[in-house]
């Protein structure tokens, strides 16, 4: 069975963001970068996807910048086989990153089975990556998954919808699968398995060799900018139990009067 | 002018309202609505008020429930050369569907705006990157129709609405070759509107000690009509499940009104809560960071202001 991964790397979650000089994007000098949270789930089903089927492989692909390639060491020192990179900006728009994830795939030679990915990247949210790819490659894709059973290439899928309600799905392969939190429990990168993941092949393609242009850019942005900040709150003290009531009563009058959101 | 089409859904008889809120936005332009399959009896009528020039009801074979492929299909041969933009609500449906049908066209697509103007013919949205630490315009490019999913209560709705011609289409769509089909669907345990589209958000933290706590909050969401979050910290302790996690790995929220119960404010909570119109903050920590954003904030315990809050508001809705 061919796996693939499909992973992103991305600011950490606690890291401040701020646009850059000219608004065209933001600052990325400072920045930590991790793998993409919903990442670490998709890689995690692929590993237990390989451990289910003997003979299998799993190749993580990254479309990204060059200059630190951890997010791809992880994947394999987690379990992945191969790893490969297309360099690029970290700034392509989805269609651009599909297009270019798909040249990847079809230039391994290797026909997937099976793709997974994370729902969505947690720096442009855009939540369109996998199901772009899945229709470039012509195949089914079931998104927001936080369960999932295989069996002879069948797939049982569940989604999560609005309201907590999933919906289940069942496919057979090849299928692209966008993982959620909770489908399961990522696993940490063993000692012996970060020293293998240093032998293990690393690919590295430029876009164009992967049929990508500027061309395919679908997206633009501009004018980067912070939120505008809240003007300051009223705050008050209700920590001795004789304020408590009439606090309640007022901020109840403020929400009624001065907000007029009940 | 721009020929716009406006995906919609409806929720039993019910027309999803973030599909009013972008026809609101787009008074003035002759805006066309397909829904497919059962749309319920009032739909069109409803649509109508709010500006539908055409209400197009995609009807086939393997189109009564959703599917990815199904649904792309059927809209795909229906938009074919005959709209310049295809706007839909950000919902778990759409978010799922839109790419996939702007992959059919090679066209591009902005998700999640939470404003937009149609400049002469041209889209221009806003919409938050990184769950909302920035903002920024966005426009598309390359082969026509644009897709553009709008953030539920992001617009907000239209007080004075055009009412539009609603002329009733119905129309034989094909759903083609459906690989991944819904087998079945299992009911959530909330009956509430979910976390991205509630008009009101109780949410509770790591203080909340326990996943039976969260009954204090489900009991103030009762009286508020409001759908009851979580904290990643409160999640992660396993006081609460992922579906109700509110931040930046987990729901992006809108609501007019959200309680902050017990909750820090970690940046990560901060980033998936901050477009909420009025924020109501309950902690003990005079310092926490939540305070920062809210519009009102208590500093107590919210084991004593919860239930009092609770009888206060019982008094005056």
């Amino acid at each position: 069975m061919n796996i693939f991964v499909c992973i992103k790397q991305v600011p950490d979650t606690e890291t401040k963001i701020t646009p850059n000089g000219d608004g065209s994007y933001i600052e990325t000098s400072s920045i930590k970068w991790i793998m993409n949270p919903y990442d670490e789930f998709a890689v995690e089903q692929a590993l237990l996807t390989k451990a289910a089927n003997s003979g299998s492989t799993v190749t993580v692909v990254r479309v990204g910048g060059v200059k630190d390639t951890e997010a791809l060491r992880t994947a394999l020192a987690m379990g992945a086989d191969d790893a490969i990179l297309v360099e690029a900006d970290d700034n392509l728009d989805s269609y651009m990153t599909a297009k270019a994830l798909k040249g990847a795939i079809e230039k391994s030679g290797k026909t997937p089975d099976v793709i997974f990915t994370g729902k969505q990247a947690i720096d442009d949210d855009c939540l369109q990556v996998p199901q772009l790819l899945a229709q470039m490659l012509g195949m089914p894709s079931v998104t927001v998954v936080d369960g999932c059973e295989e069996a002879g290439g069948s797939y049982t899928l569940k989604r999560e919808v609005e309201g907590g309600a999933l919906e289940v799905y069942e496919v057979t392969a090849p299928v692209l699968i966008a993982a959620n939190k909770g489908l399961n429990s990522p696993r940490y990168a063993s000692l012996p398995g970060i020293m293998k993941a240093k032998r293990k092949p690393l690919a590295q393609h430029s876009l164009s060799d992967v049929g990508v242009s500027a061309d395919d850019r679908r997206v633009k942005y501009s004018g980067f900018q912070l939120p505008p900040e809240k003007p300051a709150g009223k705050k008050f003290d209700a920590m001795d139990e004789a304020a408590q009531a009439g606090v309640v009563a007022e901020v109840v009058k403020l929400l009624r009067e001065e907000a007029k959101v009940i | 002018m721009a020929k716009i089409l406006v995906f919609s859904e409806t929720s039993g008889e019910t027309v999803k309202s973030v599909t009013f809120e972008i026809l609101g936005k787009l008074a003035g332009h002759t805006v066309d609505v397909a829904i497919v399959g059962d749309m319920g009896a009032n739909a069109t009528a409803d649509l109508a008020k709010y500006g539908a020039a055409n209400v197009h009801n995609l009807k086939g074979a393997n189109l009564d429930k959703y599917s990815p492929e199904g649904y792309a299909n059927a809209l795909k041969e229906f938009i074919g050369s005959n709209y310049d933009y295809v706007f839909a609500g950000a919902t778990s449906l759409a978010k799922d569907l839109m790419p996939r049908l702007a992959g059919m066209f090679d066209a591009g697509m902005a998700s999640e705006v939470t404003n937009f103007v149609m400049e002469g013919d041209n889209f221009a949205g806003t919409r938050p990157l990184f769950a909302g630490k920035v903002l920024a315009k966005v426009e598309l490019d390359g082969p026509k129709p644009g897709f553009v999913t709008v953030r539920p209560n992001a617009l907000g709705m239209p007080e004075a609405p055009t009412a539009g011609a609603g002329a009733a289409n119905e129309v034989a769509a094909n759903a083609g070759d459906i690989k991944a089909a819904i087998k079945e669907i299992v009911k959530g345990a909330s009956e509430k509107l979910d976390l991205t589209e509630a008009n009101v958000i109780v949410s509770g933290g790591r203080a909340m000690k326990s996943a039976e706590n969260f009954k204090i909050l489900e009991e103030l969401a009762e009286v508020l009509g409001a759908t009851v979050g979580a904290s990643r910290a409160a999640v992660d302790s396993g006081y609460a499940p992922h579906a109700m996690q509110v931040g930046q790995t987990g729901k992006t929220v809108a609501p007019s009104l959200y309680i902050a119960c017990g909750i820090s404010g970690a940046i990560q909570h901060l980033a998936g809560m901050r477009t909420s119109k009025v924020i109501v903050a309950i902690n003990t920590d005079p310092d926490a960071p939540i305070f920062t954003k809210a519009d009102y904030g208590i500093v107590g315990d919210l084991f004593q202001i919860v239930p009092i809050l609770k009888e206060e508001l019982k008094k005056v809705l």
